[in-house]
């Protein structure tokens, strides 16, 4: 995988991988992630089973080294043998001496991708031939997996019908074409290896410590033939695939085809304890039955067969130090399904071979990179997850692979790893950089290192910057927008020349409220008291959407205020920077200006869905858990709080309702408006109570299919990420292409969506707010 | 833990016939079962001799070689438990050879009586567990093998591209 040094190469390696891959990736994972949407909508126990999944994966990683002494133990009386492996050449040493240079067939697995197996098997002479057809078109290829679960998901139909023709020689005529051809292709070759080999290698999804078994979850049948043809079988797993009893195999079951590919359940789910009574199928010996003639079905069946070999080698590789490391241990419990790469936006447009490491890609590879390959690795992709969190719903054991990307960011920046110093690659002889210096050193007091790349610095202080901006408006807008400014705005600090900056108002949210004379609601006709919390978006750039904030609460009734005091930074901006002590200065800022408004009885209600996602999921990790608990419980979403109002008996009079059309027979009907609820707002579960409201004041809703617009917060602004941002937004594009009126939660989805449609993209406070 | 009741059954016929496999009911009469097998059979065959009173048709080869493996075209095996939910069938891996036999052949008839349906994974869980403790190996099997690595869902990757499912009625013995 190349390895990107600089802005310029990472944008052209992501540019060509949009080209080149993109297609076939977006078109594979999205189908992949709706089928996971549907075949979990099935599952009436869907999120217990989750819980379930998470507290069997809990204990057992705490309990991991008595699990594998159970699991030696039972393989061992069977007269398996088993092998803990420090490291890949650990592990391969072992391996290697089983094969001794023989014929290997094997199974998916990823595991054994991390050890690059095949290539230390190879160099003794063996022959190693991968038997799932996606893997097999990888290594006929010489390329790497893309994804975890569908290695070739990059490669479309028409790229291996190639690749076939030209490694086996093919005549145009003898040329297999379509699906089915290509499947029956590749069968009938790797039959012929499977009937020749001396080995079989497969990984494994779970071990189980009660019994001694190994579960694969496939659909192919190949790791079934693998495990059972030769009379040799080495499974090879990482320390981490060990669960307690084979009753606990019964959640990841039910979850683990639904959240990865959107099956209900794979074909097949082989529960193997080897040495298993199997015969070996021995296709080039003499023609003799497979099994004692005259054997009835379930013979034997608890009874290793005598000819049988069996060794799993369990692969520690870093993973009992990421044991003991506070926020990567969660790592550990993935059970590699690909939810995390099949949900995420950037995944879906570019793919593994981008959004990935040397083995692992997608959101959790950020934690398995580290843990595995160590910082340097993970430091090459960790920028591409942009913290959207839908990821978070969608991971089956419910870890939170943001938080993980987010503190190995940190770690990245603190390290001095090599992408934070991209900067320091340009040329530094014309002088530019130093005009810039101001903004990113001199306004910022922030706890980062210095070392830290000045666009991460720029965009995780921007609460400094809109002061600023506000401040000396108009003049910081103009200055800004001049050609000059923002070349070297992209050449100095990463800023994409493409993108409109934000516009700075003079007259901040807090200005307005007090210049009007505060609150309009006297306490005692108040219905409730809020706080509309202030945040820097809403108070600096986007002031309208606050003034509609205060004029539609007001309407239903609550004593609105907008305290000076609490127009404080969430912590968010640094947060997606990975500054973390930043963000907790920040944090604690935050909670000392909220939380007497919560104690004085004031509910606070948040406008951008990603300061209030700060609220209630990062701020358990950056405060004290009590506060955290706290500030969570008296936070409100704009449109959940009038929600709340409404359903709680507030009269919706005073608000503005959707215009009614009339259809072809005279009946009313709404007025059509399509949505996109923010990324992280529906990881909160609050895009419904946006979409109730419009409906219950006339609206035709339309919701977005899509997981994340692309901008995510800073993302789209930088150089490197702008085309594949406006990639990521492209199917917004294909489903409101056509729409009258668009609206959205979150300020850079409505710049994104603003760049996308050409549109002026309005947030849904300002759709039903009272005219002023 | 075991049940037939017919909600089971109706419940495990939908949802085998949702994963693309095919359920053939049949009354607990040991001709009749080896009449339905026949009329599933397509030769060359083989089979592994099935428990408990029930026997192969003619036309299916048991004790078969690697040879008749490769040859076959059906493979004929019983089933030891099936899990109304998904529609599957577990499939034992034993000393006759009953993986191979339900796997290499395009054809896979499993033959499975009715009062080994349960209700879903977890009861089907814990059956197998006390079965893997005793040292066992089984495949949970859904439907036939399947591919969407070559550009499109394909049914018959490695294994079988058909499955039928042969439930023979009444109690469990």
């Amino acid at each position: 995988m190349s390895k990107p040094s600089s802005r310029d190469e990472r944008a052209a390696r992501i540019r060509e991988l949009l080209e080149t891959e993109g297609d076939a990736v977006a078109a594979n994972t999205r189908g992949f992630n709706r089928g996971r949407y549907e075949s979990t909508a099935d599952l009436d126990d869907y999120e217990s089973l989750k819980a379930e999944a998470r507290s069997i994966k809990e204990d057992a990683i705490e309990r991991l080294p008595d699990l594998i002494d159970d699991l030696r133990e039972r393989v061992e009386a069977r007269g398996g043998t088993v092998y803990v492996a420090d490291d890949a050449a650990d592990a391969n040493a072992y391996v290697r001496e089983v094969v001794d240079g023989e014929n290997v067939v094997k199974s998916k697995s990823m595991t054994t991708e991390e050890l690059d197996l095949n290539d230390a098997l190879e160099a003794d002479g063996a022959r190693v031939t991968e038997t799932d057809l996606g893997e097999w078109v990888i290594q006929l290829a010489d390329e790497e997996p893309s994804h975890i679960v569908a290695p070739g998901i990059h490669k479309s139909r028409e790229a291996i019908a190639d690749l076939f023709a030209e490694r086996f020689d093919l005549a145009e005529d003898d040329r297999p074409e379509t699906a089915e051809e290509l499947t029956r292709f590749a069968r009938e070759k790797l039959l012929t290896e499977i009937e020749t080999a001396d080995v079989g290698v497969t990984g494994a999804n779970f071990l189980t410590a009660d019994s001694g078994s190994l579960a694969l979850v496939t659909s192919e049948g190949n790791a079934r033939k693998t495990a059972v043809v030769p009379d040799t079988h080495v499974a090879v797993a990482g320390v981490e695939k060990v669960i307690p009893s084979v009753e606990d195999l019964a959640p990841f079951v039910e979850l683990i085809g639904r959240s990865g590919t959107g099956q209900d359940i794979t074909s097949y789910v082989s529960l193997f304890t080897p040495p298993t009574p199997s015969p070996p199928v021995r296709f080039g010996g003499p023609d003799e039955p497979i099994a004692d003639p005259g054997t009835a079905g379930g013979v034997g069946a608890g009874e290793p067969h005598p000819e049988r070999d069996f060794h799993l080698v369990l692969v520690d590789n870093g993973r009992l130090a990421m044991r003991e490391d506070d926020d990567l241990r969660e790592t550990l419990y993935c059970i590699r399904c690909s939810a995390c790469s099949n949900s995420c936006g950037n995944f879906q447009s570019v793919g593994g071979h981008a959004f990935g490491g040397e083995t692992y890609s997608g959101g959790i590879a950020t934690g398995w990179e580290a843990g595995v390959e160590g910082l340097d690795t993970a430091a090459e992709f960790n920028d591409l997850c942009t913290g959207c969190s839908r990821c978070v719903p969608a991971c089956p054991v419910g870890i939170d692979i943001p938080w993980i990307n987010t503190v190995v960011r940190d770690r990245i920046n603190r390290g001095d790893h090599g992408v934070g110093d991209e900067r320091r690659d340009g040329d530094p002889g014309d002088g530019v950089a130093g005009e810039f210096d101001f903004l990113v050193d001199g306004l910022t007091p922030d706890e980062e290192p210095a070392g830290l790349d000045p666009a991460k610095r720029l965009f995780g202080n921007f609460e400094t910057l809109a002061r600023l901006g506000s401040a000396t408006a108009p003049l910081s807008n103009r200055a800004a927008d001049l050609g000059p400014v923002r070349a070297a705005m992209d050449r100095w600090l990463g800023v994409a020349r493409e993108r409109d900056l934000p516009k700075f108002e003079r007259e901040t949210l807090v200005d307005w409220f007090r210049d009007r004379g505060g609150p309009r609601v006297s306490e005692s006709m108040a219905r409730r008291e809020a706080v509309v919390y202030p945040d820097v978006y809403t108070n600096h750039v986007a002031v309208d959407r606050g003034k509609a904030a205060v004029r539609t609460l007001e309407a239903l009734g609550v004593r609105v205020t907008v305290p000076e005091s609490a127009a404080v930074g969430s912590g968010r901006a640094p947060l997606s920077q990975g500054m973390v002590e930043t963000a907790r200065r920040k944090a604690e800022r935050c909670r000392d200006a909220l939380l007497p408004e919560i104690e004085a009885g004031r509910d606070v209600v948040v406008i951008e869905p990603s300061d209030l996602a700060a609220f209630e999921r990062e701020y358990e990790r950056l405060l004290p858990e009590a506060d955290a608990e706290r500030l969570a419980d008296g936070s409100y979403e704009a449109l959940e709080y009038v929600y709340g109002l409404l359903e709680h008996g507030a009269d919706a009079g005073g608000l503005t309702a959707a215009e009614t059309g009339r259809d072809g027979d005279g009946g009313e009907t709404g007025e059509p408006v399509a949505y996109h609820a923010h990324c992280q707002q529906r990881t909160l579960e609050l895009e419904a109570h946006t979409v109730a409201v419009l409906e219950r004041l006339g609206y035709e809703v339309t919701t977005s299919e899509t997981e994340c617009c692309g901008m995510a917060g800073s993302f789209g602004y930088k150089s490197e990420y702008y085309e594949l941002s406006m990639d990521v937004g492209e199917p917004l594009v294909e489903q409101f292409g056509d729409a009258e009126r668009v609206l959205a939660s979150g300020t850079s989805c409505c710049e994104q969506l603003d760049a996308l449609l050409g549109d002026s993209i309005e947030h849904p406070i300002e759709a039903i707010a009272p005219e002023p | 833990m075991q049940s037939d009741t017919p909600d089971e059954c109706a419940a495990f016929v939908a949802n085998a016939e949702r994963h693309h496999a095919a359920v053939h009911r049949v009354d607990p009469d040991p001709d009749a079962v080896a009449s339905a097998i026949a009329d599933l059979v397509a030769e060359p065959a083989v089979g592994v001799r099935l428990p408990g009173g029930l026997s192969l048709p003619d036309g299916v080869a048991t004790d078969p070689t690697p040879a008749d493996l490769d040859a076959a075209v059906t493979g004929v095996t019983a089933a030891t438990l099936a899990v109304a939910d998904y529609g599957s069938v577990v499939v034992c891996s034993d000393a006759a050879g009953t993986e191979a036999v339900s796997l290499f052949p395009d054809r896979h008839v499993a033959v499975v009586r009715a009062g080994d349906v349960v209700p879903g994974m977890r009861e089907a869980m814990g059956v197998l567990g006390d079965r893997l403790r005793a040292g066992e190996s089984a495949v949970i099997a859904t439907g036939p093998s399947a591919t969407a690595d070559m550009g499109d869902l394909v049914v018959g990757a490695h294994g079988p591209r058909e499955v039928e499912i042969v439930l023979v009625e009444g109690d469990r013995e």
